[in-house]
């Protein structure tokens, strides 16, 4: 089947068996290799990206399902090169180790960010709990949120 | 894993969608359990019928009488629902539990339903607000109760050629109380078990689920509230006839935290 998705405000089109999965097509089919594919049964939150906007698990969809949809991936974080908030505060403290989990906890984060960009830490701890990092315990990853939302509230 | 080859349909309306239905076609709604089955391929279906684009069965109608909730409207914008929270705050309370955001934002009220896992916050909830299902199939329409769709895990009495289209949550009394409780190993997780209550004066209904092959009334534990027991009593008949022990001592403790937190 002929799909077109737009991918971080680009128009990609390809070529798909039905059950093709969207993280495949994300990666092989646009060659967007910055998401990841974890467990490929939605619990590791890896291959996380937003679609119109919400964060949604993409090995948990078919790439015909996102026909027509736009799509957001790491790449689209910093598309001038320059990091987003999110990403400089995840570097600054030390939030990531090995960095395979990284680009799904960015895409889980910035969206829940857009929607709390206040939030208290019992809530980052609720948003981060789809998202499972096996090297770095999590707690530079709260703090590396919350500092980033510091600084998006103060417009940096 | 990847999941097999199969045929894919893409109807646009329900009329389209009824005539594709069959023994070996799966329903793909929001897909956060079916494909999970496909990908580890413990589901192998002959065709998927995506009910992606039938954009009618997407809404939530709290505008007089009771909520009807379109099968394919997402767990997120039920829980982002004022209405609802307002008016059948239990449905939040409980929508909030199922997975993560990230399952929410893709995953839908009647693909919960329909999907009928023991351990699932959704089916527990409507049981205890006393839903009603409404399901077509080329042939008819037909609707039952909440209390009697569930025949065993992942199996409802729903037919093969039939598509559950509406959630139909009848308005509840003044002055009723909500209270959801649930176990689980970490956040996100499937329940180990929980209990869904919502009570007022003159009535009282209290749901299980995880406590045994299907979401179920605890209608001992019912008559025992409105007969104005103490929440630790009413929630220990709720338990009494769970065979484990270690399910039997939590489904007393999380059915007194939901009795208590309506009653409050």
């Amino acid at each position: 089947m002929r799909i077109a998705v737009e991918i971080n405000g680009s128009a990609y089109e390809g070529e798909v068996e039905p059950r093709t999965l969207l993280s495949d097509f994300i990666r092989h089919g646009a060659g967007l290799t910055g998401t990841k594919v974890g467990c490929e049964q939605g619990v590791c939150g890896a291959c996380t990206v937003q679609l119109d906007g919400e964060p949604v698990r993409s090995c948990l969809m078919l790439a015909v399902q996102a026909n027509g949809r736009s799509l957001r991936t790491v790449e689209g974080l910093s598309p001038d090169g320059e990091f987003h908030p999110l990403q400089r505060a995840f570097h600054e403290a030390h939030a990531l180790q090995c960095g395979f989990c990284t680009p799904g906890f960015l895409m889980s984060m910035e969206a829940f960010l857009r929607e709390h960009p206040d939030p208290d830490d019992e809530e980052v701890r609720e948003a981060l709990a789809g998202n499972l990092c096996r090297c770095t315990g999590y707690l530079g990853i709260i703090e590396a949120v919350e500092h980033a939302a510091r600084e998006m509230r103060e417009g940096r | 894993m990847k999941p097999p080859p199969f045929a894919y349909h893409a109807p646009q309306s329900v009329e389209e969608a009824l005539p594709l239905l069959a023994e070996e076609a799966s329903v793909l709604a929001g897909g956060q359990s079916l494909v999970p089955l496909l990908n580890l391929r413990l589901a192998r279906p002959e065709a998927v019928v995506d009910l992606g684009g039938v954009a009618e069965l997407d809404y939530i109608d709290a505008r007089e009488g009771p909520l009807r909730i379109g099968a394919m409207t997402r767990q997120a914008t039920l829980e982002r629902s004022e209405p609802v929270s307002r008016g059948w705050p239990l449905l939040r309370k409980a929508v909030r539990h199922v997975g993560h955001p990230q399952i929410r934002s893709r995953g839908t009220v009647g693909g919960s339903v329909a999907h009928a896992d023991p351990a699932a916050e959704l089916p527990a909830a409507l049981i205890a607000l006393g839903a009603r299902f409404h399901l077509r199939s080329a042939g008819g329409e037909r609707t039952v109760d909440a209390s009697e769709f569930f025949l065993g895990p992942l199996y409802t009495v729903r037919e093969p050629d039939e598509l559950l289209v509406e959630i139909e949550v009848p308005e509840q009394p003044d002055g009723t109380g909500s209270g959801f409780a649930e176990h689980a190993r970490t956040h996100g997780d499937f329940a180990t078990a929980g209990a869904a209550a919502a009570i007022c004066p003159s009535r009282a209904r209290i749901a299980l689920f995880g406590a045994g092959p299907v979401p179920a009334r605890a209608e001992a534990a019912e008559r025992a509230v409105a007969e104005g027991a103490a929440p630790r009593e009413a929630a220990a008949l709720a338990a009494e006839e769970i065979d484990d022990e270690h399910r039997r001592a939590l489904c007393a403790e999380l059915a007194r935290r939901a009795i208590e937190e309506a009653m409050r």
